[in-house]
């Protein structure tokens, strides 16, 4: 007796276009990546509104997984923004013009 | 209105509220500060509807582990130099988002199945663990070695950043600090003497072996 199934589908979906506005609207790679990270926060949410729907203990198992994945996709994307400011100077994709001649 | 459905309002409109300011920040420090706040509610709400060692994990890993990570990363970084602020640059994503948000909520409109009210449920960490390592050991295998995977990816970008990789890097415009390093970073770098102190190229390299001797630099003895 908690809310509706459609309303945690929509907050998600809320969350989840403001994970994707924030993605491709900043000019900052660590902006990127927060980005995704509130992709993944609302994916985790509808995973657990569906395992309460359906009584079904595998969508809290998957948020186990997307969790761990979240876990290795920022450490590695961390290193790689990094590694392209040592190389670079800037965090700012638009100004990687290494291949432009 | 019950309390548990009050209570999940309230949550959702803190989560709203703190990811809204987040996205919108131009400093990222403030985005990930207030990020966390958005984990701590999205917690909450794995704690309402059924899942409290998700919460747990939730508040250890994401509001805990990846969250400070990416502090530490800020701190490293000097700010982008580039701020947003126009319209012509929110404007598409924005368009985006809405379109995004509007084909959501139509779907979630249109499906009788999402009128189902949810019933409190709780799954027990006990009966979590056991469901997990009976049925889906395999995947926690695949995950760690994902792990794995990543952690020797990170070590050997972080290797290919400090000791080998300076030759690619003195040809690509470098920023040079005031050691006259190769280093923007100068904070982490002064943990990697080997790094910061020691001058790059080829003829600093020699230098160091002892085939070009003082002179050409004093005052680094």
């Amino acid at each position: 007796m908690i809310v509706p199934l459609g309303h945690v589908f929509l907050l998600a979906g809320l969350i989840f276009s403001m994970g994707l506005v924030c993605m491709v609207a900043h000019r900052n790679l660590i902006m990127t990546l927060v980005g995704v990270e509130v992709m993944m926060n609302a994916a985790a949410i509808v995973f657990v509104a569906a395992a309460l729907r359906w009584q079904l203990m595998e969508g809290q198992v998957f948020i186990l997984f997307i969790l761990a994945v979240a876990a290795a996709e920022v450490s590695v994307g961390l290193a790689l923004v990094f590694s392209a400011y040592r190389r670079t100077g800037s965090i700012d994709p638009d100004t990687y013009n290494i291949l432009k001649w | 209105m019950t309390l548990y459905a009050a209570i999940f309002y309230l949550l959702a409109i803190v989560i709203l509220t703190a990811t809204g300011l987040a996205i919108t920040r131009r400093q990222p420090v403030h985005a990930v500060l207030y990020l966390i706040v958005a984990f701590l509610g999205t917690a909450a709400i794995f704690f309402l509807l059924g899942a409290p060692l998700l919460a747990a994990f939730v508040v250890i890993v994401y509001a805990g582990a990846i969250m400070i990570l990416v502090l530490f990363v800020i701190m490293m970084l000097q700010r982008s130099p580039r701020e947003l602020g126009l319209l012509s640059e929110w404007g598409p994503a924005t368009l985006l988002g809405v379109v995004f948000l509007a084909v959501v909520a139509a779907m979630v409109f249109k499906d009788p199945g999402s009128r189902i009210v949810l019933q409190g449920a709780v799954v027990k960490p006990r009966d979590f663990g056991h469901f997990l390592f009976d049925r889906y050991w395999l995947a926690v295998e695949i995950v760690s070695v994902l792990l794995l995977v990543a952690l020797v990816a990170i070590i050997q970008l972080g290797k290919r950043m400090g000791a080998d990789g300076d030759e690619a890097e003195s040809q690509l415009n470098p920023v040079r600090n005031s050691n006259g390093g190769l280093n923007p970073g100068g904070i982490i770098l002064k943990s990697m003497p080997r790094c910061s102190r020691w001058p790059r190229g080829p003829l600093a390299r020699r230098e160091q072996r002892g085939i070009i001797s003082n002179g050409v630099r004093g005052g680094h003895q």
